[in-house]
């Protein structure tokens, strides 16, 4: 089968890809409310999502350095205040992906499959 | 130095050579025989590069946490946990938060608009033969640096752990794993290689788990205990659960730590090895669920390697550790032997066996992984691309990625024969800071800035992967220290080990200014296919 297959165009579409939609009609879309609201629920919630577990990482990392004294304070045992906060980040990346995860199956993919579909049958 | 664990250890490996040399030899011929099997079902393309795009996002998330979790993550973490305590425990957080960028802003979009190659995506808007060119050159680059630190890795491993040590055994070592992994991807291909990676990934977790078990029922499943008893042990004291102990001695140490921090959160997501592991499923909601399961399971991996690191601190001597090997990589599989009965003790000896079979299998598929994506990326973006100008047929290109597979793999074998007493533990740090430079910015501004354009894109590749490997030239890892690759001369001024605090931000920064400053249009077309595609995935196959 792929002896027969003619030269992809320009490398980045196969022989064998469903229809694709036109370029006019990608930009159509990409214009249009339905794909600005799917955009915006995207980046609204994992940018500032990416913007705050970086910052809550920078400051655990920045605590390490230079908070020696606060991050050896024992809590129980010989559990202290770094071990804590370094299980915290484990928590916090769990907590996120879950977040992010029902975000996803709920706002975008209903969205996105609206478009995906409409555009497949149109094209 | 009195080692009466360690020459028992090595008595132990000597005499149950046999054990652990059965093992591998059963590892190694499951995976040929699964290997033949996918190479029969590999016939396009897809079948190649992509596995079939069948893999369920179970399966992937398995396999991605197999390609993820290498000798490094296992042999050095809790080896840097026993010598260093808290320290050492720091870098698996890194290692894990990074997993969020990849989940929240990567794996879905890349699965929806490209196909094959990191290359796919970056050069979607841009003129395909100079991005192309660079997307293959910074892939080749990372993959390159991370497979030498596996195979010299390799080497030390089984010196240590068989008692091998003289250097034609070293020698034959690499070439051994060499070999393996040029039959794994060139018959296999991503099939194969999935595979290979689902099943270390279980041997993984399994004798993770197992030791892990064993340790917490020593110290009664009393976490305070376990770390009360390393810490008494370590000589250190409570230091040892604070920070501080490896990074904490001068500013400069500090601010490596804050670059390696920065590296390791921002390096995986531009991993080409792990990028391309998103187009063996189907859609991208089976892309999300297994970046998912890989969160999972390396969480709960990492979780373990901290019971592994801190119970080889409790159990074992500080003296015996760093005797055996100064990095500490070799703490794991002697904490195995003294859960296990102590030396001599045959329930210790099978320990010892286990895991250091599941350290070869680590390193195999490892090894396998960043072949295949070096090998694919020299395939599709270089050869049918750039020097066939997008006229090479399917098969032309299978094949050619087949021959890049023998060439990297001829390449990599020499190149680890060469490197196998060098400090490689800056390689794969070295590997996130290229792909966290000239990479992520690169991925980040082609999915979402629709100004971005193809001056950006050559200058954030290749600024970002130049700065990077200069910097590491020019750093300690290079020359100038005791630990340095060459002690005897010394030409460093880059004062840090890790260059992600100055190329990383630097990569971002020229990807911004190459847009703004050239004259070219961008191509909105192309953005608007590309935009609506990675979030749709309209034409996604």
């Amino acid at each position: 089968m792929a002896t027969e297959a003619p030269p992809p165009r320009n490398g980045t579409e196969t022989a064998h890809a469903p229809a694709s939609p036109t370029t006019e009609q990608f930009v159509e879309v990409q214009e249009g409310a339905e794909f600005g609201e799917l955009r915006r629920t995207h980046r609204s919630f994992a940018f500032p999502l990416t913007l705050a577990f970086i910052a809550w990482y920078l400051l655990y990392v920045l605590l390490s350095n230079y908070a020696g004294d606060f991050m050896g304070t024992k809590l129980f045992g010989n559990v202290n205040v770094a071990l804590v906060l370094g299980l915290g980040q484990f928590a916090t990346t769990f907590l996120i992906a879950w977040l992010y995860s029902r975000h996803a199956a709920n706002r975008l993919d209903p969205k996105a499959e609206a478009i995906k579909h409409r555009m497949e049958a149109d094209a | 130095m009195s080692t009466p664990v360690l020459l028992a250890a090595g008595n132990a490996t000597t005499e149950h050579r046999p054990l652990i040399i059965a093992l591998f030899g059963a590892f190694v011929v499951a995976t040929l025989v699964i290997t033949v099997w996918a190479g029969r079902q590999t016939r396009s393309a897809a079948d190649f590069y992509a596995g079939g795009r069948q893999f369920t996002g179970f399966q992937n998330g398995l396999a991605i946490s197999g390609d993820y979790m290498s000798a490094a993550s296992f042999l050095g973490i809790a080896g840097a946990i026993a010598l260093f305590g808290y320290d050492g425990f720091l870098y698996s957080i890194g290692f894990l938060v990074a997993w969020l960028v990849a989940l929240l802003l990567v794996a879905e979009p890349l699965r929806n608009s490209g196909r094959f190659t990191m290359g796919d995506v970056l050069a979607y808007r841009m003129r395909q033969r100079p991005v192309r060119t660079a997307a293959g050159t910074s892939t080749i680059v990372v993959s390159i640096f991370y497979l030498l630190a596996q195979m010299a890795g390799a080497g030390v491993l089984v010196s240590l752990l068989l008692g091998i040590t003289s250097d034609g055994g070293k020698v034959a070592i690499v070439a051994l794993v060499g070999l393996l992994m040029i039959v794994y991807v060139t018959i296999g291909g991503m099939k194969g290689t999935t595979w290979v990676q689902m099943v270390k990934a279980v041997l993984l977790i399994a004798g993770t788990l197992l030791i892990t078990f064993l340790i917490l029922l020593k110290f009664h499943f009393n976490v305070s205990e376990l770390l009360g008893a390393a810490a008494t042990n370590s000589g250190k004291g409570a230091a040892f659960l604070e920070p501080g102990l490896k990074y904490g001695a001068t500013a400069t140490s500090k601010l490596d730590f804050l670059s390696l921090g920065i590296a390791l959160v921002l390096g995986t997501a531009g991993l080409p090895h792990i990028l391309i592991r998103f187009y063996t499923v189907p859609t991208a909601k089976a892309a999300r669920k297994s970046v998912n399961w890989a969160i999972g399971i390396i969480g709960a991996f990492y979780l373990m390697t901290i019971v592994l690191g801190f119970g080889a601190a409790a159990l074992l001597k500080n003296g015996d550790i760093v005797a055996s090997n100064k990095a500490g990589n070799t703490a794991a599989p002697l904490a195995a032997l003294e859960i296990g009965g102590g030396a001599g003790s045959t329930g210790g000896a099978i320990l010892l066996a286990v895991i250091s079979a599941v350290a070869f299998a680590t390193i195999l598929a490892v090894v396998a992984g960043l072949t295949l994506a070096s090998s694919s990326s020299f395939a599709h973006d270089i050869y049918a691309n750039v020097i066939r100008r997008g006229k090479a047929t399917e098969q032309e290109e299978v094949r050619a990625a087949r021959w890049a597979t023998v060439l990297i793999g001829v390449v990599s074998i020499a190149l680890g024969a060469l490197a196998r007493d060098l400090n490689v533990a800056g390689l794969v740090a070295l590997a996130f800071a290229v792909a966290a430079s000239a990479n992520l910015p690169t991925i980040l501004y082609s999915l979402f800035w629709k100004r971005f354009t193809t001056r950006g894109a050559l200058w954030s590749i290749y600024g970002g992967l130049i700065s990077a490997v200069v910097l590491v030239v020019f750093s300690p890892v290079v020359s100038g220290k005791p630990t340095s690759m060459f002690k005897t001369v010394d030409f460093y001024w880059f004062p840090l080990e890790n260059p992600g605090l100055v190329s990383i931000p630097l990569g971002f920064l020229l990807g911004w200014l190459g847009s703004v400053l050239s004259k070219e249009e961008p191509d909105k077309g192309k953005y608007a296919e590309l935009e609506v595609k990675s979030l749709t995935g309209v034409g996604a196959h």
